[in-house]
C-alpha cells in the first residue's frame, strides 16, 4: 500500500472509532472539548505508529488506549484541580489495568455521550458558523483541512473558529452537560438548525466547484439520521431527516452533463434515488405519529414528498402544495414562503388566484430585490395573456437577478412576452 | 458514495453461532445509528432460489439448489460512507466479528460502489481532494 492509501485507510478507521472514542473520553474527563482535543492526539499517534507496525487487529483497543494515556497525562500536568485530578487518575488507572476487554465495547450505548456532544458542539451561545465548524469536526469526525475545503475557506479561519469555540465552551463551563425534558425540545432547534444549514450550504452550492460541495450534504443527512437516533422521540428531528432525504434523493436529477442546474418539474424523474425517498417518506412519517405534522420542518418535508411521491410533474398534487404552503406561511410568517404558495396556488387554482396574492406581496421590502417575485409575477400574467404587463415584470426581474443566466432566462422570457403582445 | 456489501460463504459450517449473530447486530445497531447503514437484508437458502441462464445461446430455468454453486450469497448491505478506505475499514471490522465468534468459518465480504451518474454533485466524496 502506498503512503497515502495507508494514511487514508487510517483515517477511514480512526473515524469508525472517533464517536465512541470521543464520547468515552468525554465521559471520563467531563470536558467535551479537551476530549475532542485527546481523540486527534489518538489519530496522529495512530498515524505515526502504524505505518511502521500496521494496523491492530482491534484498532479501536489501540486507539483508546492511547487516548487515555494521553488523558492521563494531561491531567498529570496539572491543568486541573488537584483532587479532581487524583480522584480521575486512580479511577482511570484502575480502569487502565482491566481495560482492553475492547469486545464488551459494542455492549454500552453511547447515545446519551453522543447527544450530549451535539447539544455541546451545537451550543446557541456559539456563532452559526462555529456550531458548524464545530459539529462536523466533533460529530462527523472531519479534520479541520476537510471542513476548510467543503466551506471555500481558508484552513486557518476554520482552525481559528474551532480554537476559538472551545474555548468559549471550556471557559463557560458549558463544555460538558445535557439539556433534559423541555430544556431539550427547546436546544434541539439551534442542533437542527446548525444541521440544516450545513445541508444547504452544500445543496445550494451558491459557490465553488461541484465536487468540492456534496461532501457536506452528506454529512448533513448523515448527522440528521444520528440526531433520531439519540433523540428519537422529537418529530422535528424527523421532519429535517425527511426534509434532506428527499431533497437529496434529487441530487442526480439536479444538473445536466454540463453541470447546468434543471429545474424540478423538468427533471428526469427516474433519476431520482428511489431508496432515499424511501427513507424520507419513513421519516416524514414517523413525525407525523409523533405528533409533529405542522411542525417547520415536518411540513417543509411534507412538501417535498408531494414531488417525490407524484411519478410525472403533472400527477403533482398542487391543491395539497398550496394547503401545506398555507400551513406554514401561518406558523413562519415569510414573503418568500407567501411566494412560493403563490406558485402552488398557481398551479391548483389557477393564475387569477395567485396574482392576487402575488400583488399582496408588491410592497413587501424583503422581496424589494428579489428577483424571483418578477419573476412568478411576469409567469402569471403571461399565462392570463396580459403580456405587455408580463414583458414589463419578467424586465424588471432580469435588472434584479444575481447572475447572467438567470438574467438571459427573464430577458427571453421578456422577448416571448413582447412578441405575444405584438401578434 | 454508496456501497453494497455482498457476503458470500463456501462451506458454511452451519448457522451463525449465537456469539456471532449478537456481534454483528450490536455493529448493525451501531452503523444506523451512526447514519451508515441505509438499508440491508437476508436471503432465503438457495434451495428456494431459482436461476434464469442463458449458456451457448439457449436461455433455461434452473431452480434451487444449485449443486454446481460454490459461493453462496446470505444477505447484503448498503452503506453510505465517505470512500473506498472507509468503505473497506467497515468490512475488516465485520469480518473480524466473523474471525472471533465463529472460528472455522470461512467466506468473503465483497464491497462493491454504486455506479452513479458522472455528474452528480450531491452526496458523493470529495473525490479530487484526495487525488
Amino acid at each position: 500500500m502506498t503512503a497515502a492509501g495507508l494514511h487514508h485507510t487510517i483515517l477511514a478507521v480512526w473515524r469508525i472509532e472517533q464517536p465512541r472514542l470521543i464520547t468515552s473520553l468525554a465521559r471520563i474527563l467531563r470536558d467535551v472539548p479537551l476530549a475532542e482535543d485527546l481523540t486527534q492526539e489518538a489519530l496522529l499517534a495512530a498515524l505515526e505508529h502504524w505505518p511502521a507496525t500496521g494496523i491492530p487487529e482491534k484498532p479501536g483497543a489501540w486507539l483508546m488506549a492511547t487516548a487515555k494515556r494521553r488523558a492521563l497525562d494531561h491531567l498529570r500536568r496539572g491543568q486541573m484541580l488537584a483532587r479532581k485530578h487524583e480522584m480521575l487518575a486512580s479511577d482511570m488507572e484502575q480502569e487502565q489495568q482491566t481495560m482492553p476487554d475492547w469486545d464488551t465495547a459494542l455492549d454500552d450505548d453511547i447515545g446519551d455521550e453522543l447527544l450530549r456532544l451535539v447539544f455541546t458542539a451545537c451550543h446557541p451561545m456559539l456563532s452559526r458558523e462555529a456550531r458548524a465548524a464545530l459539529a462536523l469536526r466533533m460529530i462527523c469526525g472531519l479534520t479541520t483541512e476537510e471542513i476548510a475545503r467543503a466551506f471555500l475557506l481558508p484552513e486557518a479561519t476554520i482552525a481559528q473558529r474551532i480554537v476559538r469555540a472551545k474555548r468559549t465552551l471550556s471557559e463557560s463551563g458549558l463544555g460538558y452537560e445535557t439539556p433534559r425534558g423541555e430544556e431539550l425540545s427547546e436546544r434541539l432547534s439551534s442542533v437542527l438548525e446548525v444541521v440544516y444549514l450545513i445541508f444547504n450550504e452544500g445543496y445550494t452550492a451558491a459557490r465553488g466547484e461541484h465536487w468540492l460541495r456534496p461532501q457536506l450534504c452528506h454529512e448533513a443527512v448523515r448527522m440528521g439520521r444520528v440526531l433520531i437516533s439519540i433523540a428519537p422521540h422529537e418529530p422535528e428531528a424527523h421532519g429535517l431527516l425527511a426534509l434532506m432525504e428527499l431533497n437529496a434523493s434529487r441530487t442526480a436529477a439536479r444538473t445536466d452533463a454540463a453541470g447546468e442546474p434543471i429545474l424540478l418539474l423538468e427533471q428526469n424523474r427516474a433519476l431520482w434515488d428511489q431508496l432515499q425517498i424511501r427513507r424520507g417518506i419513513q421519516a416524514l412519517g414517523r413525525a407525523r405519529e409523533l405528533g409533529g405534522a405542522g411542525g417547520f420542518y415536518v411540513l417543509q418535508a411534507a412538501i417535498i414528498a408531494c414531488h417525490a411521491q407524484a411519478s410525472t410533474a403533472a400527477q403533482t398534487e398542487w391543491s395539497r402544495i398550496s394547503g401545506l404552503y398555507a400551513e406554514l406561511a401561518a406558523l413562519a410568517r415569510s414573503p418568500i414562503i407567501e411566494l412560493n404558495r403563490a406558485v402552488a396556488v398557481g398551479m391548483a387554482e389557477g393564475p387569477e388566484a395567485a396574482l392576487v396574492i402575488v400583488d399582496g406581496l408588491a410592497l413587501e421590502p424583503a422581496l424589494k430585490t428579489y428577483h424571483l417575485l418578477g419573476s412568478v409575477r411576469g409567469d402569471l400574467l403571461q399565462k392570463l395573456g396580459r403580456f405587455e404587463e408580463a414583458r414589463a415584470a419578467f424586465e424588471a426581474a432580469a435588472e434584479l437577478a444575481g447572475n447572467r443566466r438567470e438574467q438571459d432566462l427573464l430577458r427571453r422570457r421578456a422577448a416571448e412576452a413582447a412578441s405575444a403582445a405584438a401578434s | 458514495m454508496r456501497f453494497m456489501y455482498i457476503v458470500t460463504s463456501s462451506h458454511p459450517p452451519g448457522p451463525p453461532t449465537p456469539a456471532l449473530m449478537e456481534a454483528m447486530g450490536k455493529l448493525a445497531d451501531r452503523e444506523i445509528k451512526a447514519g451508515r447503514m441505509i438499508d440491508s437484508g437476508g436471503l432465503m437458502p438457495v434451495a428456494m432460489g431459482a436461476q434464469v441462464r442463458i449458456t451457448d445461446g439457449q436461455l433455461r430455468i434452473v431452480d434451487g439448489p444449485f449443486v454446481e454453486t460454490k459461493e453462496v450469497i446470505g444477505g447484503y448491505a448498503i452503506f453510505e460512507l465517505r470512500d473506498k478506505e472507509e468503505a473497506v475499514a467497515a468490512a475488516v471490522e465485520f469480518m473480524q466479528l466473523h474471525k472471533d465468534h465463529m472460528p472455522g468459518w470461512e467466506g468473503t465480504c465483497e464491497v462493491r460502489s454504486f455506479a452513479m451518474p458522472a455528474h452528480e454533485g450531491g452526496c458523493q466524496v470529495d473525490a479530487l481532494a484526495r487525488a
